[in-house]
């Protein structure tokens, strides 16, 4: 075995997988959640869709988002590992145990947490990025006035069994700048419409916030990084940024969108 | 005499590694709140003997917290519910009249029960003689004010040398991991100037014992800092896998 | 046989030197032909262990603990003395020999004591070199302060676990070598016996406390590193499993004991609450620094309180007895432990002890408190009071905390030679199971400097020349005393096992423990003596009648450790009595009522006393027989101590 097989194979390397796929998973969230945003602005979609069609075509965008699928595939497939090696190194179980006197609750239900974000991550896939890919989504057709930029013309091209090109361009005649693009859009506001959808999208956000709590500290911890003066930097950005913020936006626009649109 | 306590305990029994072991419940009744958890044991077990009953087995010698022998797991948690003891330091009055107290042993694959709540944790010993150590032959020493170690750092050092071996980190942890035991055994020497030469041939074969005993991953629970009878911290985990992947990752001499 | 210590001619402070140039060498590549047994892994044990595999023997440690790191030296709290002189207060190797020559009132060997003093201040190069994390000072260096009323500050120390430090890094030499193959770990095994084939010791037998195998194991020479035996008092400051088994088996198979009556009773220690108590808890002498002794001066207002009838601060300051700053007004607290320890028991004795039992003293901190601040005092004795708050549940911020002597050593084990070899060839003593270096009593931080200077600096010397002597022959237990030390063994298990009586082990201990401290603990007289010699056989009959003893041999058996001990203090405590008995002076920790100045002071007898006893077995039923090895001070004069 070479030093990096052995290294990556003990428990403590192990744990390294998790912590450097968690935590480019957390930075992940970050960009994500800035995109998203753009669902909030009232131009028909427009803006969410040039940015849906920017991180599927941008080479270097590309290459992230493969590194993505694969660290959300190493670091659900590591925790089972070392979930079994744990349950490995104690076979008997306590009758008793008192695990709430010594340890947060998201610290000692990572894998439960885990499971309900991979499921998500799973729906959310399929129901978004499938789609996108394959689904045969609609088309939509912005015109920006050119001379007033709040004047959108949108309209909505059905599919028809064959996906049109995306195109960008700017219509001298009309004084319009039009954009024809997928329409991820209008996909994201039937769905957030769904009862059902809204509340597994908030409960996946809550589950989320208690991961990322634990987890983006704990992601720090184990690559060693600890320090007095910084540490405590580290745990307040897990606990208000990833633990509170950020899931909090995420389950705002469902929330949003299903009460005020 | 008035004060004293009826209590109910139910306790681990297993004849040796191979019984399958059972809870058994016995009453200690007239238990005096200023006794110690093992001299409650004591009371229970002459009891037993008088009635010719083999009585409960469990590890303990120096009885004042620091030879580490005593373990027991009391009512979910390891040295009973108090923090920073061990359990000969733990005392009755902690309980109260009418209780029932569970008494397990340290649970782990690495610690085998060997009989009742005593457990084997010579996978600590075979650790330590992986590379706990600095490697220097008695005598040929120069003057031990020869090297000055700033205080912040001696103290520090002393912080992890208060380890006292009980095990109570890897019972406390859900997934039984060694990491603060290790990792305070480490940390000892790998902030000393003394312990240099080896730093990192040490963390990596001490690690890679610790793998081999068996123990489970380290998931920052943080449950071991709590539970420690001596406050030994987490920052100790931190420097180890700190020093271990510097180890694995940058340096060119390689063990295990 | 005549009792020949092997002093080494010259100059005192050449003694050593010498000695060891005229030490016989064993050439590097036999080293590897001889096998060592170490039984014991504290500070003497490991220390030792480790060395002489560094040097190339091979070693067979033994401890009956899970881990050779639990022996009981880890409990030791102060510190250990060095004459570094890193102070520049004026101490001096000959400073350290001097002082703890005249702290053992003059019952130790010179020479013995110098090497001592000698090889101290390699001891901590030594650990400092292995990672032990020794007090610092700002600057880096290290820190020391003065210990048990010396007039120097030597004491090196790691916060209040000094012990526990020293013991880690010897562990760790000795981890390091059974990783090397050097040496062979036995983990849970009790030496049950000694071998002796030929007339030399030549292996042990062992009980393995998992499985109950008997074995036997064969090395050429046989070191016991096994403790002090202060555990005969069934209540002590020693661990729970201490005991005298590897000594006492030795002893009957020729081994002389020296000063066996010579016992330390600390102080300061947490009084006992009741029948239930199995051990008791010791407090640094350093709280006499601060703290004031005392107890009512009346036995009806002693009573009062005792019952509860009235509170501590219901105690004018003119009712109460500073029984120490009155009687020693030069010296006050801090008088040497015998003294503070024996004036306790005599308040108590006299009905004016405090606490439920009335077995106890206060050490009252109200004064310094109002004098320092709480802070300071906190910042002094702040985990010394939380400790005490654990056990007690009472606050000695707000209350005087009582506290009550406690055995805490044993100067007396097997006489040794200047070599450390007892009147067995090839069986060697280290560390506190041996007599040597305290004489009559022993100092503050000074137990755990004679283990390590025994273990690393003197039996890799000593042994080495025995060895040389006897040539690298192999050795193995086909002789025919191994197979008959091993039936002797087990048929003494099977007796065990096979008493089922009414009374168990445990009780019987605790009888013995009240006849030894009643009349052969802090004061001893003749006829206190005489009755506990009888007692003492009467209880040692009627356990062979009516112990229990539970279980079978093949496992992990408790009962059964517990009664092989308790039955070897059943008879080392009549030795102890007759050892008491038969010195009829006092000094150091041995006080004899009948020999007493004017004042109540503890008398020496130079003239008829200078001696060590040294006691020879001579069979279950006859007396032990006497030696005596006179102590010749040519460096020292001889002086009564004296504390006004």
């Amino acid at each position: 075995m070479s030093s990096f097989t052995k290294a990556f194979s003990s428990t403590l390397g192990k744990k390294l997988i998790m912590s450097l796929t968690g935590l480019f998973l957390s930075l992940f969230l970050i960009i994500h959640l800035l995109g998203n945003l753009q669902l909030f602005k009232h131009d028909g979609g427009k803006a969410f869709n040039e940015y849906s069609y920017f991180m599927t075509h941008f080479a270097p965008i590309k290459i992230i988002s493969y590194l993505l699928y694969l660290s959300i595939v190493l670091h659900a497939v590591y925790a089972l590992v070392i979930t079994i090696g744990n349950g490995k190194a104690r076979k008997v179980k306590y009758a008793v145990y008192k695990g709430s006197a010594n340890s947060s609750w998201s610290s000692r239900n990572m894998g439960i947490l885990g499971t309900v974000l991979l499921v998500f991550i799973v729906s959310h896939m399929s129901n978004f990025w499938a789609e996108y890919h394959w689904g045969g989504l609609p088309y939509a057709k912005y015109e920006m006035s050119l001379t007033n930029p709040e004047d959108v013309k949108v309209t909505n091209i059905p599919y028809e069994g064959k996906p049109l090109v995306h195109s960008e361009y700017v219509d001298t005649q009309a004084g319009t700048q039009v954009v024809v693009a997928k329409d991820l859009y209008i996909l994201v506001m039937e769905l957030f419409k769904k009862e059902w959808y809204v509340a597994l999208y908030v409960i996946s956000m809550i589950a989320m916030g208690f991961h990322l709590y634990h987890g983006f500290q704990s992601g720090f911890q184990t690559l060693g990084w600890d320090h007095k003066k910084y540490k405590p930097i580290i745990d307040v950005l897990g606990l208000w940024v990833f633990g509170i913020i950020i899931p909090a936006v995420f389950a705002a626009m469902p929330l949003y969108v299903y009460f005020f649109k | 005499m008035s004060g004293n306590m009826n209590l109910t305990l139910n306790v681990w029994r297993q004849k040796n590694v191979a019984d399958k072991g059972r809870f058994v419940t016995y009453k200690a009744d007239d238990i005096s709140p200023d006794m110690s958890f093992l001299e409650m044991l004591d009371v229970v077990n002459e009891r037993l003997v008088k009635k010719g009953e083999d009585p409960i087995h469990f590890d303990h010698d120096c009885r004042e917290g620091i030879c580490g022998m005593c373990s027991l797991y009391i009512n979910g948690r390891p040295h009973g519910p108090k923090r920073g003891i061990t359990t000969c330091q733990l005392h009755m009055r902690s309980f109260h009249d009418g209780e029932t107290i569970t008494i397990e042993p340290w649970r782990a694959e690495a610690f085998p029960v060997i009989k009742d709540l005593a457990t084997d944790r010579t996978a600590f010993d075979r650790i330590q003689e992986a590379g706990g150590f600095v490697s220097v032959n008695t005598g040929g020493i120069p003057d031990a004010n020869e090297i000055p170690i700033p205080k912040v750092i001696a103290d520090e050092a002393f912080n992890s040398a208060t380890c006292i071996q009980c095990g109570a980190c890897v019972a406390a942890c859900k997934n039984a991991s060694a990491a603060l035991f290790v990792s305070a055994k480490i940390s000892q020497l790998a902030l000393l100037p003394q312990g240099q030469p080896e730093r990192y041939r040490r963390v990596q074969a001490m690690v890679a014992q610790m793998d081999a005993e068996g123990f489970g991953s380290c998931t920052n629970t943080g449950a071991c800092e709590i539970e420690c009878p001596k406050g030994i911290s987490l920052t100790n985990i931190n420097r180890m896998r700190r020093d271990y992947f510097t180890a694995k990752f940058f340096k060119e001499e390689e063990i295990n | 046989m005549v009792l020949d210590s092997k002093i080494p001619e010259g100059p005192l402070a050449e003694k050593w030197s010498k000695h060891k140039f005229n030490l016989k060498l064993v050439n590097p590549a036999n080293k590897r032909k001889y096998t060592v047994i170490v039984v014991g892994t504290g500070l003497a044990g490991a220390s030792a262990a480790a060395s002489l595999a560094e040097l190339g023997y091979n070693v067979k440690a033994f401890c009956y603990q899970d881990s050779a790191r639990r022996a009981h030296s880890i409990a030791a709290q102060g510190g250990i003395n060095a004459a570094k002189n890193y102070r520049n207060d004026g101490d001096s190797v000959y400073r350290l020999f001097y002082d703890t020559v005249k702290g053992g009132d003059y019952r130790a060997r010179e020479a013995n004591v110098h090497r001592l003093a000698e090889v101290s201040v390699d001891i901590i190069d030594q650990c400092v070199a292995q990672g032990v994390p020794f007090a610092r000072e700002y600057g880096g260096l290290l820190d020391n302060r003065s210990f048990g009323g010396a007039q120097v500050s030597r004491t090196f120390y790691a916060r209040g676990q000094t012990g526990q430090q020293l013991l880690l890094g010897a562990y760790s030499a000795l981890n390091r070598q059974i990783h090397e193959g050097k040496v062979k770990m036995y983990n849970r095994h009790e030496m049950l016996d000694l071998v002796v084939a030929d007339g030399k010791a030549q292996g042990i037998v062992t009980r393995n406390l998992l499985t109950g195998e008997v074995e036997t194991f064969a090395g050429h020479a046989v070191l016991l590193c096994t403790g002090g035996y202060g555990n005969v008092f069934y209540l002590s400051t020693n661990a729970m499993g201490c005991n005298t088994t590897a000594i006492w088996r030795s002893y009957k198979k020729g081994a002389f004991f020296g000063n066996p009556c010579f016992t330390q009773i600390h102080p300061t220690c947490i009084p006992v609450t009741g029948d239930h108590q199995s051990k008791l808890t010791l407090m640094s002498e350093s709280l006499r620094n601060d703290g004031r002794v005392w107890v009512p001066k009346t036995r009806e207002m002693a009573e009062r309180l005792r019952k509860g009838e009235i509170k501590v601060s219901d105690i004018k300051e003119e009712d109460r007895d500073y029984f120490l700053e009155r009687k020693y007004p030069s010296f006050g607290n801090l008088v040497p432990r015998d003294v503070a320890s024996r004036n306790a028991k005599e308040a108590a004795d006299d009905g004016r002890g405090v606490g439920a039992s009335g077995k106890a003293v206060f050490l009252d901190f109200a004064e310094s408190i109002q004098r320092l601040g709480r802070a300071a005092v906190e910042a002094k004795y702040g985990n010394l009071f939380d400790m005490y708050y654990q056990i007690t549940d009472e606050n000695p911020y707000e209350m005087p905390m009582r506290i009550y002597p406690a055995v805490h050593y044993t100067m007396g084990g097997l006489w040794v030679d200047y070599n450390l070899m007892t009147t067995i060839p090839g069986l060697y003593c280290l560390g506190e199971a041996n007599f040597s270096d305290h004489g009559a009593n022993r100092l503050g931080a000074s137990a755990l400097m004679q283990g390590l200077a025994d273990g690393y600096f003197v039996i890799p010397y000593t042994v080495g020349d025995y060895l040389a002597t006897i040539g690298p022959k192999p050795v193995d237990n086909s002789h025919p005393a191994f197979a008959q030390a091993k039936k002797d063994t087990q048929d003494r298990i099977n007796k065990f096992l096979s008493m089922k009586g009414t009374k168990t082990v445990d009780e019987y201990h605790r009888d013995l423990g009240h006849i030894m401290w009643e009349y052969c603990g802090m004061a001893r007289n003749e006829a206190g003596l005489a009755k506990a010699k009888q007692m003492i056989r009467e209880l040692r009959e009627d356990f062979w009648k009516n112990a229990i003893v539970l279980g079978e041999n093949e496992e992990m058996n408790m009962s059964l450790e517990k009664a092989g001990r308790v039955a070897d203090f059943l008879e080392l405590a009549e030795l102890m009595v007759d050892d008491a008995r038969e010195r009829k002076e006092s000094c150091g920790g041995h006080f004899r009522e009948e020999s007493q100045t004017e004042e109540g002071e503890a008398k020496r007898d130079d003239e008829n006393f200078a001696y060590v006893s040294a006691w020879e077995y001579k069979g279950d039923d006859a007396a032990a027989e006497l030696h005596k090895e006179q102590l010749i001070f040519e460096n020292v004069k001889l002086t009564q101590r004296s504390y006004k």
